[in-house]
């Protein structure tokens, strides 16, 4: 069954010099201002600290379904991303919301405990009302070749989630090279995954463009295949506006106009939201409004 | 999906998504790129242009001006001189005069100097350049602002930096400057190609009378300016505009030592046969057809990319374009595929806007060239494909386009299209690849695609061309010498193997 993970090669500069020509398309005017808005609609709104509390989740959920106090016509953002412990709360938050609420799961962000923790980890947060499961794969199984672990923990993981939509975490930044990205793309979602994604934001890269380019060429042969929809999310590491801009860029012209939804991608991010109201309300005002506008929740 | 034990020894993937194509991608118009222009407010194109020679701005001896185009509005730009015999005559003396007076005599550090001037100048007046580039010729301003002036300046830069090494050049032999040289340029890299032949030449220590191409003389003059303030000796370089007239006045004038030709195997043709039988010394960088092999190991999606850089780079007015494409047949469908999506998000039209990817066709005489041999490939029974684009009205448009079912002697697989117009063909072995890449009267460049290594370098020492890339197209460099085999030319343009073309060596 391998012989699936043996994915046509990489060329690491061809890739890299492909992802940078997006950043060339010059995006103005209308288009930014509906890029923009787009972005905030698939901003999977994230914390996931140890000093994570209650009160720090409802006021994330607050700015998730109104980012900006003084346009109620922002937003919502697609999710709030949050640990198991806070789903409850945060589901109680959003009630009511289009908002969805994603976990981690499966021992985030390091994934080293036994598969059964890790699963019961995903049914617990299925249970708290989790809509939403980001898993992440056992880096060290892909690292020694055995991809049959990563494969078998993956279609568990699908199986513990019931209803809620899998993100399969490669933590790009952990595999080493694009070959093996590519690889582990292929498994997650031959595995089942809906959705996959770069990083935990934990690991340093975390989403590149020329990791989320080779990602989106993966779910791109999966689709001429199969006719089936993967999601892609790029994580951490997407900071600002232009760099989202560029990403929907990468994202348009990689997969087409199907895939500009928040069902098929997200932006897993914490400080880029506020970068992007700001540039909105540049794009509204004409003006920079001070940092201290916008709401730092 | 189903899932099956593979054949250690396929190195290809089971799941082929080439054999059983289901769904298909749209590339259509949702979040749609708002125009976004290159303000061309601030460049300075004047009404008319006379000729440049002995440093100063002359009418024209023969009293003509011809007009110069957009191609992609077809509106006039400029009047330009047109140099008849006695204007290249003044030309060819102001260049003698300033090789006798100065040029010859300065030292190599000295020279530099200049060099170096004209290529700081080159960067300081970028945009302005790219921006009339992309007026004059229709090219993307995308590429004149980030391939054509940037290049222009690396080359001016390196050779400024050789001007005072060439003792170093050729091994410890001799060598002497040639004298005047007769430098013609073709229409496709108008400003980059005058810095291909100006460059080496000014370093190694001779004087120049350069032509320009009669369609795209904008950049060659606003480099005449440049060269003006740099305040080189008045006739070391001259800059005489005009059609095939003046050149052929150039490359018959008895005191002319050099003559260097970028430009159609014909006219290549015509000038070798013109001065058979003088001392002139000649370079030649002609026409191409060349092979970009694709092999079954290769990184598809880079090779993809690399396919549509290849050929779509400049409208196809590439003399190394890529414009048979050689794929293994076992990637042939699924390369076809990706490559049709790919084109549908090439966006053709205004080349000052940033956004486009495929310009305007260089003249109306060549889009008709263009027409005739695609309608060629039609007749013979090739399958052709055109992206979706919608062509603007006004000027010369043609949608990016590839054959596919064509055979090694169709037409469009043997003769030159210089223009968006891909053949596809497969193979099954590398021999067999070898033999068809070969298999043409051009040898100018070829690409090769895979993911072994050893299988590039087999290629390289098979592949009968000057210029032979690995898992990449079209990239360029001035310390890499360029230049062909067989009908595509002699001589290299670039590295340490440009300059002895410049120079006697003893």
């Amino acid at each position: 069954m391998y012989a699936l993970f043996a994915p046509p090669a990489v060329d690491a500069v061809a890739l890299e010099e492909r992802a940078a020509s997006f950043a060339k398309r010059s995006i103005k005017k209308a288009t930014k201002v509906a890029g923009l808005k787009l972005a905030i609609a698939m901003m999977d709104l994230t914390t996931l600290e140890g000093k994570d509390t209650a009160g720090k989740v409802r006021q994330l959920c607050q700015k998730a379904m109104r980012p900006l106090d003084s346009d109620p016509s922002i937003g919502p953002c697609a999710a709030i991303c949050v640990y198991p412990n806070h789903v409850a709360t945060a589901k109680e938050a959003l009630a009511g919301s289009t908002v969805k609420v994603a976990s981690v799961a499966t021992a985030f962000p390091s994934g080293q405990s036994p598969l059964d923790i890790k699963l019961d980890d995903v049914r617990r947060a299925v249970d708290f009302g989790a809509d939403e499961i980001d898993m992440v794969i056992d880096r060290g199984a892909m690292l020694i070749g055995d991809y049959a672990k990563v494969y078998d923990e993956i279609a568990a993981t699908k199986e513990a989630c019931g209803a809620a939509h899998l993100k399969v975490i490669l933590e790009t930044g952990e595999l080493g090279s694009y070959d093996m990205i590519r690889k582990a793309s292929e498994i997650g979602i031959a595995a089942g995954g809906d959705f996959i994604k770069t990083s935990t934001g934990k690991i340093q890269p975390a989403a590149t463009p020329p990791v989320t380019l080779l990602m989106l060429e993966t779910i791109r042969d999966h689709y001429y295949a199969t006719g089936r929809r993967i999601g892609m999310k790029p994580a951490g590491g997407v900071r600002t506006s232009k760099q989202a801009l560029h990403y929907l860029v990468l994202l348009k012209e990689t997969l087409g106009d199907a895939w500009l939804t928040p069902d098929l991608f997200r932006f897993g991010a914490s400080a880029l939201l506020n970068d992007v109201l700001m540039q909105l309300e540049k794009e509204r005002t004409g003006n920079y409004q001070a940092g201290d506008d916008f709401s730092k929740d | 999906m189903t899932i099956t034990k593979s054949d250690s020894s396929d190195t290809s993937r089971l799941e082929r998504p080439s054999n059983k194509p289901t769904a298909a991608l749209d590339f259509g118009m949702a979040w749609d790129y708002a125009p976004a222009p290159e303000a061309p407010d601030h460049v300075r194109i004047d009404p008319k242009y006379g000729l440049f020679i002995g440093g100063r701005w002359v009418t024209p001896r023969s009293g003509k001006f011809f007009p110069t185009i957009s191609p992609s509005t077809e509106q006039v730009l400029a009047e330009v001189a047109e140099a008849n015999a006695q204007d290249v005559d003044d030309a060819v003396k102001a260049a003698r005069e300033a090789y006798d007076k100065y040029w010859s005599k300065m030292r190599g550090a000295d020279r530099a100097k200049y060099i170096f001037r004209i290529a700081r100048a080159i960067q300081e007046k970028a945009r302005e350049l790219a921006i009339v580039e992309s007026m004059n010729g229709g090219k993307p301003i995308k590429e004149s602002r980030d391939v054509d002036v940037p290049l222009a300046a690396a080359h001016f830069f390196y050779h400024a930096g050789w001007a005072d090494k060439l003792d170093y050049a050729f091994q410890g032999r001799r060598y002497r400057s040639l004298g005047v040289a007769g430098q013609i340029i073709p229409w496709n890299f108008p400003l980059l190609m005058a810095a291909w032949k100006l460059a080496p030449a000014l370093a190694c220590g001779n004087t120049v009378v350069l032509k320009p191409a009669e369609t795209t003389p904008l950049t060659a003059l606003l480099l005449a300016k440049i060269i003006e303030e740099a305040e080189l000796p008045p006739g070391v370089v001259n800059i005489v505009t005009g059609a095939g007239e003046t050149g052929f006045a150039l490359v018959n004038h008895p005191d002319v030592n050099k003559i260097a030709f970028t430009g159609s195997t014909g006219v290549g043709k015509k000038i070798q046969r013109a001065i058979a039988g003088t001392t002139k010394r000649l370079t030649l960088e002609l026409g191409g057809k060349a092979a970009n092999v694709v092999f079954a190991d290769a990184p598809i999606d880079q090779a993809v990319d690399g396919i549509v850089n290849g050929i779509y780079f400049n409208q196809g007015h590439v003399c190394c374009a890529g414009s048979r494409l050689l794929v293994e047949e076992s990637v042939h469908d699924v390369i076809v595929r990706k490559l049709r999506d790919r084109m549908a998000t090439l966006r053709l039209g205004d080349p000052l806007d940033k956004n486009t990817d495929v310009g305007a066709i260089n003249s109306k005489a060549q889009l008709a060239r263009i027409q005739e041999l695609v309608a060629a490939g039609e007749a013979e029974g090739c399958e052709r494909y055109s992206a979706p684009c919608q062509l603007p009205e006004k000027g010369f448009w043609f949608a990016p386009t590839f054959f596919t079912g064509a055979s090694m002697s169709s037409r469009v697989a043997r003769e030159e299209i210089f223009g968006p117009v891909l053949t596809i063909m497969t193979f099954r072995t590398p021999d067999e690849a070898v033999e068809k890449a070969n298999n043409t009267m051009y040898g100018l460049s070829a690409g090769v695609w895979t993911d072994k290594g050893a299988k590039i370098f087999y290629m390289a020492t098979k592949l009968k061309a000057g210029v032979i890339w690995g898992n990449t197209f079209n990239k360029f460099d001035p310390t890499s010498p360029f230049g062909g085999y067989k009908e595509s030319g002699f001589g290299r343009e670039g590295g340490r193997q440009g300059l002895s073309a410049y120079v006697e060596v003893e």
